[in-house]
C-alpha cells in the first residue's frame, strides 16, 4: 500500500506534500513516517493518506467564460476615464 | 520529434514541472529513472565507507553523530527509490540491478576509508560536492524528486557541519592529527574533482535538455572550488594540485581530472567496488525474510 505523506511544519501552516511511503498497514506507515519526517522535530503534524483515497482533479472546464469571478474579468480603465470626464474631475493625487 | 514531445520539451525548458501521473515521453521517463536510481544507489552505497568507522569512532558523541548520518543517508535512499518506483521501476529491481553490477553509483563511494581523517573529508567535502548538485536538483522538472530534495538538502547541511567539526578538531589537535587530515585530502582530491563529471557543455547534456538537471557539470565543479578551496586553505591545508588557482575573472583552473579513472571506477572497477557490492548482496539475501514478513502483514 502506498501512503502519501503531508507534513505541517508549524502550527497554523498548510500541510504540504512531502513524499510517500510503502507500508502494509497504517501502523507500519506511521512508524516509518515518524522516522522519516519527524526525528529531528521538524514536523508539527503529519497526514498519512492511502494513495487510493486521493481523488485528483486536474481538468478545469471554463465553457461559460466565468471571468467575472476573477480580477482579470474587469476592465474598468475606459469606464473610469469616461466617468471622470462627465464629472469634470481628475484621478486622486493627479493635479 | 512529435508535436507532443516538442510541447513537453518547451514546457520543462520553460521551468514547468511534471507530476507522477502526467504524460511524459518514454525517453524522459527512461532518463529520469536512470538518473534518480543512480542517486538512490549512491545514498545506499555511500553509507558503507562511513559504516566501517562507526565502531572505531574516537568518542561516543562522534559515534552517535556518524550513526545518525548513516540513518539519514539510508533514509534518502528510501525516499529516492520510492520516486523511482512511481516512475515504473520497482525497488526490488533497482536493488537487484545494483548488486548485479548493472547500475551505477557515485565514484567517491568506490574508495576505501583508511583513517578517521577520511570520515571528516567525506562528511565535509564529499557532502559539500553532493549538496551543490542536490541544490540544483530542487529545480528538477520531475516534481516529486524535486520535493524530496528539500529534505535531503536540509539533512546534508548537518553532515557538512559534522564533517567540518571533525576536521577542525583534528587540525587544532596534534601534528599527527593534522597530517592525517592532509593525507586524507591528498587521497580524496582526485575523486572529488571527478565527482561532478566530465566537462560536457550544459547545452549538449541530455539531462539538462530535459531539465532533469538544471546545471552543467563544470558549473557545479566551479561552485565547489569557489566555495570550498578557500575554506581548505584557511585551515593551512594544501590542495594537492600545483596548477589550482582562481583567475581574475573568478574562474578556477586546475589540472585535468583523470577521466579514465572515473570511467573505470563507476563501471565497477574501483578499489572497493566489488567488496561493497558483495556486502549489499549478502544483506539483500539475508534480510529477504524481513521484507517478506513485513509486506505480508
Amino acid at each position: 500500500m502506498i501512503f502519501e505523506v503531508f507534513r505541517q511544519e508549524r502550527k497554523g501552516q498548510a500541510f504540504a506534500h512531502a513524499g510517500s511511503i510503502v507500508a502494509p498497514t497504517a501502523e507500519f506507515a506511521e512508524a516509518w513516517a515518524r522516522e522519516q519526517y519527524g526525528r529531528r522535530g521538524e514536523s508539527e503534524a503529519l497526514w498519512l493518506v492511502p494513495r487510493d483515497a486521493v481523488h485528483t482533479v486536474t481538468d478545469w472546464a471554463d465553457e461559460f467564460d466565468l471571468k467575472y469571478r476573477r480580477v482579470d474579468g474587469y476592465s474598468i480603465k475606459a469606464r473610469l476615464k469616461e466617468a471622470r470626464e462627465r464629472a469634470g474631475t481628475a484621478a486622486p493625487g493627479a493635479s | 520529434m512529435d508535436s507532443r514531445t516538442q510541447e513537453f520539451v518547451e514546457y520543462v525548458q520553460g521551468g514547468g514541472q511534471v507530476e507522477v501521473d502526467d504524460w511524459m515521453p518514454d525517453e524522459y521517463r527512461k532518463r529520469a529513472i536512470k538518473f534518480i536510481e543512480m542517486h538512490g544507489n549512491s545514498e545506499l552505497m555511500g553509507v558503507l565507507p562511513e559504516r566501517e568507522w562507526i565502531l572505531r569512532a574516537p568518542t561516543l558523541q562522534r559515534k552517535l553523530a556518524l550513526t545518525a548520518k548513516v540513518q539519514d543517508e539510508v533514509g534518502h535512499a528510501q525516499l529516492i527509490y520510492r520516486v523511482v518506483e512511481d516512475l515504473g521501476k520497482p525497488r526490488e529491481d533497482c536493488l537487484r540491478d545494483l548488486v548485479d553490477g548493472k547500475a551505477k553509483f557515485h565514484n567517491v563511494f568506490h574508495y576505501p576509508t583508511q583513517t578517521w581523517g577520511d570520515v571528516g573529508v567525506i562528511a565535509w567535502l564529499v557532502d559539500a560536492a553532493a549538496i551543490i548538485s542536490q541544490k540544483a536538483l530542487l529545480k528538477c522538472s520531475y516534481a516529486p524528486y524535486a520535493r524530496i530534495m528539500k529534505k535531503i538538502c536540509w539533512e546534508e547541511s548537518f553532515h557538512i557541519l559534522h564533517g567540518r567539526d571533525v576536521i577542525l578538531a583534528m587540525v587544532t589537535g596534534t601534528d599527527e592529527q593534522r597530517e592525517l587530515v592532509q593525507e586524507s585530502l591528498n587521497r580524496w582530491w582526485g575523486p572529488l574533482m571527478q565527482f561532478h563529471g566530465t566537462k560536457i557543455p550544459a547545452d549538449e547534456d541530455p539531462m539538462v535538455h530535459w531539465r532533469i538537471k538544471s546545471q552543467g557539470n563544470e558549473e557545479a565543479r566551479q561552485q565547489f572550488l569557489e566555495g570550498y578551496v578557500p575554506q581548505i586553505w584557511e585551515l593551512g591545508l594544501t590542495v594537492p594540485d600545483p596548477d589550482l588557482r582562481r583567475g581574475d575573472d573568478g574562474v578556477w583552473t586546475y589540472t585535468e581530472p583523470d577521466w579514465d579513472e572515473l570511467m573505470s571506477v563507476v563501471t565497477g572497477h574501483g578499489p572497493r567496488s566489488e567488496e561493497r557490492l558483495a556486502f549489499r548482496r549478502r544483506f539483500l539475501d539475508q534480510e529477504k525474510w524481513v521484507r517478506d514478513t513485513v509486506l505480508a502483514a
